[in-house]
């Protein structure tokens, strides 16, 4: 087991986190201590003071090639509450070689001493590319990486879910959409089954989700209400447009009709479902309004939970180590 | 190596914290403070908060902090794997805060604490009990009310186990301990 955690990249020596790139490899302890460290955070915005001093100094850079204002201000936000500083940079693709302008930018930054970067990028494995080129000491955290990962989101689901059902053990839960094309359902399902839900489901059409999906460790559905039946969680996932125009699907009122969350489809679920979406959401696409503002949905929960658990990472990631290289 | 050994068991020391707890009201009369707030820091300042708090028959939940966050040394160290979450259900500002530890040493805890406390508000004032109070102040931090002042070694590390039964240990290592848990 030592053997394998040493190979775990992601960990120090200690066992600990110093990157955070993907679900992959890290244990049910290591996941449960980040949505117990979250706690630590979730009660901040009670307080008059809704900040820490833990990184008071540091710099944490966010890095990113793919834009997205709402990550990269949740991450933003995360990182001041810890009263680190921020650079927020947002680089374009449009680069001749994606190799060399990575690193290139990689070493810029860490010219400007730059403990952290969080990288969202539209290449699987970019965030693992900087990593392993990262110098000593510096930590990166994946916001998203073209289709592979998506930790920090699955990790805030993970930390919804527990505040609303407690234990994981006895829980199913249905992931609704677009499988296929989804860095966030991909983090999610590994999550899941690591904490040890009894079951998931993905459901959606065929176009849609992934051949290779049971050896992800779920059950496949593509009849909305076979696969939301008695389930504790739904998560609906983004129906991005692009995928009318790639001919995967009719058309988004076919999508709402077959796929689409309305109440009426949620009663097959247990009384007690939350239903959640990591948004942005479309409403009328992936479900109706009535649900996104209703009495089960946790949406803007999620919201608020995700700079908590980002907030964990962030602490958890980023340490010095002394010359001799002890920890404590 | 390490030796280990209980040196008071639960009764004695509720006894010890009931001492204490009669100290610290006469000061409070003393200082005309009559609604005061107890706060104690985890774990085992949490433990002796709990029954000081009864004792005083305070109106408002007992506060509880742990100052993983706020420790000087948090970057060499790193979160604690067993960091709680920082309650305090009643308003800071103004109000006299009995601040309550289990032992203090070096006092970088209760800087820590008392860092944590100012950002819920702008107390009154804070009153700092302690039940060990040990040589190794490297901070000019000092309790109102001290339970017991052991006579301890530099190599002698004294700790509360609980909350039930409460017990002291003192441990004693070949090579004197710096004061690596902040106290």
């Amino acid at each position: 087991m030592a053997g394998k955690r040493h190979q775990n990249f992601q960990l120090n020596e200690q066992g600990g986190l110093r990157h955070f790139l993907t679900i992959d490899g890290l244990s049910r302890e290591l996941l449960t201590r980040i949505l117990d460290t979250a706690e630590s955070f979730a009660a901040l915005p009670g307080r008059p003071v809704k900040k820490v001093p833990a990184l008071r100094g540091r710099v944490i850079t966010n890095l990113f090639f793919e834009n997205s204002t709402r990550t990269r201000t949740t991450f933003e936000l995360a990182a001041k509450r810890l009263s680190a500083d921020v650079l927020n940079f947002n680089v374009s693709t449009s680069a001749t070689s994606k190799g060399e302008t990575l690193l290139d930018t990689l070493r810029n930054i860490e010219a400007m001493h730059s403990e952290m970067f969080v990288v969202r990028h539209n290449q699987s494995g970019a965030a693992h590319f900087i990593a392993r080129h990262a110098a000593p000491g510096v930590s990166v955290i994946n916001a998203g990486d073209g289709r592979h990962a998506h930790p920090t989101q699955a990790m805030l689901d993970m930390f919804t879910i527990r505040k609303h059902k407690g234990e994981f053990t006895p829980l199913r839960v249905a992931i609704v959409g677009d499988i296929l094309h989804s860095r966030v359902a991909r983090s999610q399902i590994l999550a899941l089954n690591t904490l040890g839900v009894t079951e998931v489901r993905v459901v959606g059409p065929h176009t849609l989700i992934p051949t290779d999906a049971r050896a992800m460790g779920v059950h496949v559905y593509h009849d909305l209400d076979q696969g939301l039946r008695d389930v504790d969680v739904v998560i609906m996932l983004r129906l991005q447009r692009e995928r009318m125009a790639g001919a995967l699907l009719p058309s988004e009122e076919e999508y709402f009709r077959l796929y689409g969350l309305t109440n009426e489809r949620l009663a097959v679920a247990k009384p007690d479902a939350i239903v959640m979406h990591p948004g942005p959401m479309n409403r009328g696409v992936e479900m109706e309004s009535e649900v996104a503002d209703g009495p089960r949905s946790v949406i803007l929960q999620q919201v608020s939970y995700g700079i908590a658990v980002r907030m964990a990472v962030m602490s958890m990631c980023m340490q010095t180590y002394e010359a001799g290289g002890e920890g404590a | 190596m390490t030796e280990l050994n209980i040196f008071m068991q639960h009764n004695a020391i509720v006894d010890l914290i009931d001492g204490m707890s009669l100290v610290l009201k006469k000061r409070l009369t003393e200082r005309q403070i009559e609604e005061p707030a107890v706060i104690g820091i985890h774990t085992g300042g949490g433990w002796v908060a709990k029954h000081v708090h009864r004792h005083l028959d305070c109106t408002d939940a007992l506060g509880l902090l742990d100052i993983s966050f706020y420790r000087d040394d948090f970057t060499r160290i790193g979160v604690n794997p067993q960091v709680k979450p920082s309650r305090i259900d009643f308003e800071v500002e103004g109000r006299d805060i009995i601040l309550v530890d289990d032992v203090i040493q070096s006092g970088r805890t209760i800087r820590a604490a008392m860092n944590e406390i100012f950002d819920f508000g702008r107390p009154n004032s804070i009153t700092l009990v302690c039940l060990i109070e040990r040589g190794g102040r490297q901070i000019p931090v000092q309790p109102d009310v001290i339970g017991l002042r052991p006579p301890l070694q530099p190599n002698e590390h004294i700790r509360l186990n609980g909350p039930d039964p409460l017990s002291l240990e003192i441990s004693r290592s070949r090579t004197p301990r710096a004061s690596g848990n902040g106290q």
